[in-house]
């Protein structure tokens, strides 16, 4: 049987199990068979034309594990920003996991879906935001139908959030061949402000696919900052897709570090359906060996006066493949208009592969648009430079790579996940920076 | 056996035409409607062409029927019916027109503005001409300048009677039958077209046009060019002309194919100006090209192109850069008004070494047209050093158009250097403001920004031509602001 009908089949034993109510009942029928109608994507769609989901879509992928798996706190105290206070939503092989979590119902909800989704108290926000910007097609659907947990975040007006929310998904590999489909649903209502680290961890070398969906709602006067993390083992895979509506005076960026992972493939869309909006979309890609790391972005500019700023690096090397499909779409409502798309790529080896796609759709005219895209290599010159000065190659080549990543570390606004962040680049690169920040 | 009634005869004469087919009458000046096997057969026929020709043909057409229309262009058009074109039509020797008085006086006027010639005016409105005529002179001069150095300039139904093994070489080296769609298409079906051959180490020492062409008449809308610059060689060729050009033919599907052996250049420059619909955009023609050119080691390759009509256009000049420092070159303004719709670009492959290649594109669009540049620039594994800049630049005017930039860019080397950079604008209401405090009216001042932003590639045309596209810029976005 293929992976689509196993997975359409199953549906109905899930879909009574979870038993919560109709809003949801009929939300998640709905996702079934739009998932029917569209199935995976394949090369044939534009969208996905340099990113193969064959290899990782094999027929034993099932969507719920069969066991429950602990994990020690010890064995992940290292993913964790430890020196740094943090409210937490760990979920360890899709289950929550509340001896490791620190969640609040205080002044806000840092908590789960499930509750969110089951519970009254919540029905007006679910009814209003969940599943109300993630497009329903394909893997979106396939999330939609599937999604039993993931992170609920509401913050109510004027309220600052006091310390960064770290959403982390752990998985055991106690189980292979699992398809896991974590939903996150975020709520900031008007003039509130929070921070956000998300990252996806496999602690065993089994291979385990995620197909995350995160829902951002931004409002108005709201400011989100919102940091993913991809660091994984190499058998590991993550589809996330991320959408983002934001209202008027809003700020909302997104920094994605790709460092790790055998496929990740980052869909992140804006929609800014308010005017005098930012958003704002940073990345760093660096990865060797034979992985893939593709990032798909767009920008809908619907209304007036906006901003957006793309910016993202990438060093590609042995036989890792990079992919940027970055879209600028701008209504022809969306007068004023400032978008700005810049990706920067070094390939080190002579097998990386870079397929770089900068898009503009632009039916207004009083717009500026623009974007760059370069590939190239390091400066032979400031090389040179710095080897007349004792510095040696290696250490030389990771300082110059340093630097051309730095630009986007630098929009960090936690510290400690900027020196985090640094670390792990010092890490890849095998030199010591030597520098503190 | 029974009698042989009159129902019997009707009887056998139904099956017998039944038994013969379809049949096309060669001598005909217009076959009938359709495209089936006899129609190629036929038109290879009238052409008088050799049977690895006809071959050729049908097996284009084979592959052709087992294809389908492509759909992934950034374009919207009503699908021509294929089997409602008659794929063959000798040019009339009858003039149009008996004097220039008959002719569309708003024809006339856009021809004055564009500074063309009166005895050039009557023979592009298809005036009758006297035998007087200046280029008719010019071109048997040119005739002999070009048979004294040895470079062949012939139509290509001429060619491939006079020079079949130089057309069996090349043709569909570059595009081959199966390439694309209309590719195939006009690989059955072409009707005629130009052939040009430069000899080794000679360098043509004039612009090859088809103004000058020496067989003028009418090129058909499946029109073929095959140009093959020997090692060493120089050429430069003019296609087109900035002329509005009434066709009636609602499909054009052209095949360009350039060949660039080793050290050699070719310039190819097109001004397209073919009827783009009235302002409603109802008609104008579907012009769908394929154009692509082979570059050998230390060649180069540059395309020039100026796109102001056709209501659909659908336009990749592509150069494979094979041999190791071979260059290729793009440089293009495409302008759309009204209801117009351009997908247009270029793709430069680099398979060699020290390859480089330029690309400048500036997109304009007026109106409710849109306006896209596809591109692709492709380094592959072994092309070590492989250079490309690409610039996209495009101008809106009004909020009712669109611009679109669809850049493709794939590295498998690591010592490529790309840089792509595209940007999006309007013309500035201080520019315009600047213009007018100085006396300059308006519209004048649009069309002054306009060319200084289309300056970079007008540069790139031959003097003449470069005179001509600046007005034509001026008269394409007439109308299309205030």
């Amino acid at each position: 049987m293929e992976l689509k009908e196993k997975f359409i089949s199953s549906f109905l034993a899930v879909d009574d199990y979870l038993n919560e109510g109709s809003l949801v009942h009929d939300i998640r029928s709905e996702a079934i068979k739009n998932f029917e109608a569209t199935g995976f994507p394949t090369k044939k769609s534009e969208a996905w034309k340099y990113t193969s989901l064959k290899a990782l879509l094999r027929d034993d992928l099932s969507i719920f594990p069969k066991q429950e798996a602990t994990v020690e706190f010890r064995d992940v105290r290292k993913y964790f920003l430890h020196d740094l206070d943090t409210y937490k939503i760990v979920f360890v092989d899709g289950q929550y996991s509340a001896f490791l979590s620190t969640t609040t119902h205080e002044g806000m909800d840092v908590c789960l879906l499930s509750s969110a989704l089951t519970k009254d108290k919540y029905k007006a926000v679910i009814e209003n935001y969940f599943n109300q910007v993630a497009p329903q097609h394909g893997l979106n659907a396939l999330n939609t139908a599937f999604a039993k947990e993931g992170a609920y975040i509401y913050i109510p007006k004027h309220k600052e959030v006091d310390k960064p929310i770290e959403i982390l998904y752990f998985y055991t590999g106690a189980e292979s061949a699992l398809m896991l489909q974590p939903r996150n649903l975020i709520v900031v209502e008007e003039n509130a402000q929070v921070q956000i680290i998300e990252r996806h961890q496999s602690l065993s070398e089994h291979a385990v696919l995620t197909n995350a969906v995160t829902e951002i709602f931004v409002n108005q006067r709201a400011q989100v900052d919102y940091y993913k993390i991809q660091n994984d083992q190499a058998q590991a895979s993550l589809i996330d897709s991320t959408y983002v509506k934001q209202e008027r005076d809003s700020v909302c960026s997104v920094h994605t570090f790709s460092f790790g992972g055998q496929l990740t493939r980052n869909n992140l869309n804006f929609y800014q359906h308010g005017e005098h909006a930012m958003s704002i979309m940073k990345g760093i890609t660096l990865i060797e060996g034979k992985q893939h790391v593709d990032h798909n972005t767009l920008v809908h500019h619907i209304a007036p006066n906006c901003e957006s700023h793309q910016d993202y690096k990438g060093v590609y090397d042995d036989r890792s493949t990079g992919v940027f499909n970055g879209k600028i779409f701008v209504e022809k409502e969306a007068q004023k208009l400032n978008a700005f798309q810049q990706n920067n790529n070094i390939l080190i080896s002579d097998k990386a592969t870079i397929n770089s796609k900068p898009q503009l759709e632009i039916f207004a005219d009083d717009v500026k648009c623009s974007h760059g895209c370069t590939i190239g290599q390091l400066d032979e010159d400031a090389l040179f430079y710095m080897r007349a000065r004792g510095i040696n190659e290696k250490e030389a080549r990771g300082l110059l790579m340093y630097a051309f990543a730095n630009n986007v570390l630098e929009s960090v606004k936690i510290p400690e996940l900027k020196k985090r962040i640094n670390r792990i680049i010092a890490l890849k690169m095998g030199v010591k920076i030597g520098f503190d920040l | 056996m029974g009698k042989f009634t009159e129902d019997d005869l009707k009887k056998d004469l139904e099956t017998k035409e039944y038994e013969y087919g379809f049949y096309t009458d060669i001598e005909s000046e217009t076959f009938p409607i359709g495209l089936d096997e006899s129609i190629v057969r036929a038109i290879s026929k009238k052409k008088e062409e050799p049977e690895w020709m006809t071959q050729w043909r049908l097996e284009a057409f084979k592959i052709w029927q087992s294809m389908t229309e492509p759909e992934w262009a950034n374009v919207h058009y009503q699908k021509p019916d294929f089997q409602n074109i008659s794929y063959y039509s000798a040019p009339s020797k009858k003039p149009k027109y008996d004097s220039i008085d008959q002719v569309d006086p708003e024809l006339l006027d856009t021809f004055r503005r564009l500074g063309i010639s009166l005895d050039e005016q009557k023979k592009l409105a298809g005036v009758a001409v006297d035998i007087v005529i200046d280029s008719v002179s010019v071109a048997t001069t040119f005739k002999d300048t070009l048979a004294k150095k040895g470079i062949i300039f012939c139509p290509i139904s001429e060619a491939i009677r006079e020079y079949p093994d130089l057309v069996k070489q090349y043709l569909g080296s570059v595009v081959p039958q199966k390439d694309n769609y209309y590719a195939a298409l006009n690989s059955a079906v072409f009707s005629d077209g130009s052939f040009c051959y430069i000899p080794k180490g000679v360098r043509c020492p004039m612009e090859l046009s088809t103004y000058f062409r020496i067989n003028q008449a009418g090129t058909g809308q499946f029109e073929r060019t095959l140009v093959i610059a020997d090692q060493d060689s120089y050429v430069s060729y003019l296609e087109g002309c900035t002329a509005p050009s009434r066709d009636e033919n609602q499909l054009h599907a052209a095949v360009v194919e350039l060949i660039a052996l080793d050290g050699a250049e070719i310039k190819y420059s097109t001004v397209q100006n073919w009827f783009p619909g009235d302002k409603n955009g109802k008609g104008g023609v579907y012009n769908f090209v394929t154009k692509r050119g082979l570059c050998e080691t230390r060649a180069k390759i540059s395309w020039t192109q100026v796109e102001t009509g056709s209501a659909v256009t659908w336009k990749y000049p592509s150069c494979i850069l094979k041999g190791d420092d071979s260059i290729g070159e793009f440089y293009s303004i495409a302008v759309t008004n009204n209801y117009q719709q351009a997908d247009t670009g270029t793709k430069m492959i680099h398979i060699g070494k020290n390859t480089r290649s330029t690309i400048i594109s500036k997109g304009i669009s007026a109106g409710h047209s849109q306006n896209s540049y596809r591109g692709l620039v492709k380094i592959h594994a072994r092309a070590q050093n492989a250079r490309n800049f690409s610039q996209c630049d495009s101008l809106l005017m009004g909020n009712l158009c669109g611009a679109h930039t669809f850049p493709y860019i794939e590295v498998e080397n690591k010592t490529a250097k790309i840089e792509h950079e595209a940007t999006t604008s309007k013309i500035g209401e201080d520019q315009i403001f600047y213009c007018n405090q100085r006396g300059i009216e308006t519209e004048k001042a649009i069309a002054l920004i306009v060319n200084g932003f289309s300056k970079e590639v007008l540069n790139k045309l031959p003097m003449e031509f470069a005179v001509e596209a600046q007005k034509l810029l001026e008269i394409s976005l007439e109308g299309s602001v205030g």
